[in-house]
């Protein structure tokens, strides 16, 4: 084989110069995992749209689609399921927009201005990546108990804008700007603040769109935290931590579950089917830096 | 590091670009106040909080009563007849049986999907948008979707059954209540790694392979002498954050098997909940958590150590 495709032969190089056989093995390889990976999620989907009768029915296409149970589950009253849409979207877009804030100054500084103790500060920063996640969730419960926080956004909000993995990718874009374009600007008189959001933004707009998604999808899906600072308040919970009190109250009740579960994946799953490439891409990028 | 920061940030501060020169600049700080305020508050201050809380007998909801304990919290944990030592070292032999079944498969097997990927075809960026996508979904959303599939009448068992094989009852059984977490969680995450991976494949210069082509190296090879060594050290840091994601295992068990069958399945980060937040002895759970992040900070040295020998980054 290594004769007949000498210049294909890299390990990686996938079909390319192979002959019809290797292309399907290869591609039934690639839809195998593929199905893997889709049909758990469209088997949610189909539960959530099966008639009760029908839940443990094998059938992937249910013979009397129905939208009952979500119907069951909105207007459920013990259940504020609106209310925590509602919820879910506040605290992620809150999040969002305020990390993109603090997160973009700070790098900013990080990456352009000389002061005292830069070093220090931003090793500071450096040092808490090391730290396991683990040792912040007594303390920073406390903290936000005693700050009056429970059950509030605020509460739920204000850990994750001490995130520093923004700020180590904002600085990196930053850098890697042309710095003539900054001194340009300061030359003709705009001061550094100026500069920053007339000069600096725009051209970063690409980086924090990415950091924004990200972030939004982090702060959507946010279980842990959020159930330890809201799991008392039953109208302030997010979409996650009211679908697991959802599975306690419907205990088997599958078809409405997995129609809570749609809810819940629903927006996340759009904004990513059309903005999976960034997605991916910052992914991607994460990784190449480590 | 403790001995030198104030030189050295002396060093840094001498200004070297003619832009802001003279005196002090009040500015930078400014840039930097309002994440260091959080980072300060949420990060900064908790890593000694949490080692101060875990000196006392900490009860939230008894702020009039706050005895300091010393180092009792931590005795506790090795004393035997104490109520946290059989649950405890339980959920943490849990969190390392985890940890040793998920990493490797979660590393190999997202490795081999990156591999696949990299190929030059149609339909690349499809089927890497699919592998990852099981990672948009909250650990919520992937949890109970498997609980649903290993219910005893779910999708797995009734395939079972058709197979005529035999049915266990996933999700209350030893070791099933493993294999179900375990497979959750490889669906959930593996798309994160594998997109990780296939980036730094394709850092790799082209020009290794046909080189080693020449010499008559066939790709399995090529993959060892080439892929595997050039991989090094995205491969240390890929292994690094799935181990601290799997020791920091939480949501999975706590909606696929609320912990059981008996507590066979709580890991660490379910007891320290419990412990802290249940059961209001806050001072034990703090004393816990340093106990465990000072595991997980060994790990990780021992994993760069390890794994990371010849490495510059």
């Amino acid at each position: 084989m290594a004769t007949v495709t000498a210049t294909s032969d890299r390990v990686s190089s996938g079909p390319v110069g192979g002959g019809l056989p290797r292309k399907l093995v290869y591609y039934s390889l690639l839809t195998l995992f593929a199905l893997f990976f889709l049909l758990p999620l469209v088997w949610m989907f189909v539960t959530a749209i099966k008639p009760f009768a029908e839940w443990v029915t094998p059938n992937w296409i249910p013979k009397n689609p129905t939208l009952q149970n979500f119907r069951d589950i909105f207007v459920d009253p013990t259940l504020p399921v609106r209310r925590w849409f509602f919820n879910s979207l506040a605290i992620s877009i809150l999040t969002t927009v305020l990390t993109l804030a603090v997160d973009a100054v700070a790098a900013y500084a990080y990456a352009r201005m000389e002061f005292r103790g830069r070093n220090l500060l931003f090793g500071l920063l450096l040092a808490t990546l090391v730290m396991p996640g683990i040792m912040f969730l007594v303390p920073n419960f406390l903290t936000v108990a005693r700050l009056g926080w429970l059950g509030t956004y605020q509460g739920v909000i204000a850990p994750g804008l001490a995130g520093v993995f923004g700020v180590f990718f904002l600085r990196q874009f930053f850098q890697g700007i042309p710095k003539e374009l900054e001194e340009a600007a300061l030359i003709d008189g705009a001061g550094i603040w100026t500069t920053f959001l007339r000069v600096v933004l725009p051209l970063a707009s690409g980086a924090l769109a990415t950091l924004g998604i990200i972030t939004f999808m982090a702060a959507w899906n946010e279980f842990l935290w959020a159930l330890l600072i809201l799991g008392n308040e039953r109208e302030m919970l997010t979409l996650p931590v009211g679908l697991a009190t959802l599975q306690g109250q419907y205990n088997f009740d599958y078809g409405k579950l997995m129609a809570g579960a749609a809810v819940t994946t629903l927006p996340v799953l759009i904004l990513y089917i059309f903005l999976q490439r960034y997605i991916v891409q910052s992914v991607a990028m994460t990784g190449l830096k480590g | 590091m403790a001995t030198t920061p104030q030189v050295k940030a002396g060093d840094v501060a001498t200004p070297s670009t003619g832009v802001q020169r003279r005196g002090f600049n009040l500015m930078p700080y400014l840039f930097i106040l309002p994440h260091f305020i959080f980072f300060g508050t949420f990060l900064l201050w908790p890593f000694f909080y949490g080692i101060y809380i875990s000196l006392f007998d900490f009860d939230f909801l008894r702020p009039e009563y706050r005895p300091f304990v010393g180092l009792r919290n931590y005795q506790n944990l090795f004393s035997r007849e104490s109520i946290q030592f059989t649950d405890f070292w339980r959920s943490i032999r849990n969190t390392g049986a985890f940890v040793f079944w998920s990493v490797p498969p979660l590393v190999v097997i997202a490795l081999l999907l990156a591999v696949l990927l990299n190929g030059r075809f149609r339909g690349r960026n499809f089927f890497r948008a699919l592998y990852f996508a099981p990672y948009a979904l909250s650990v919520t959303v992937a949890a109970l979707l498997w609980w649903w599939i290993f219910q005893p009448s779910g999708m797995v068992n009734q395939l079972l059954g058709r197979l005529g094989l035999g049915q266990p009852q996933w999700l209350s059984e030893m070791p099933w209540a493993w294999v179900a977490i375990t497979v959750a969680t490889v669906w959930w995450t593996i798309g994160f790694n594998t997109v990780i991976f296939l980036a730094a494949l394709q850092e790799i210069p082209e020009s290794l392979y046909e080189a080693a082509s020449i010499d008559g190296a066939n790709p399995v090879q090529q993959f060892f002498a080439i892929t595997i060594p050039m991989l090094r050290p995205v491969l240390v840091f890929v292994i690094t954050i799935t181990l601290l994601a799997s020791a920091n295992l939480f949501g999975q068990p706590y909606l696929m098997t609320q912990g059981g069958p008996l507590q066979q399945t709580e890991s660490i980060m379910m007891r320290i909940y419990s412990e802290g937040i249940l059961q209001n002895r806050m001072g034990s759970a703090a004393a816990m958590s340093v106990m465990v992040a000072a595991i997980l900070l060994i790990l990780t040295v021992l994993n760069f150590r390890i794994f990371g020998r010849g490495d510059q980054s």
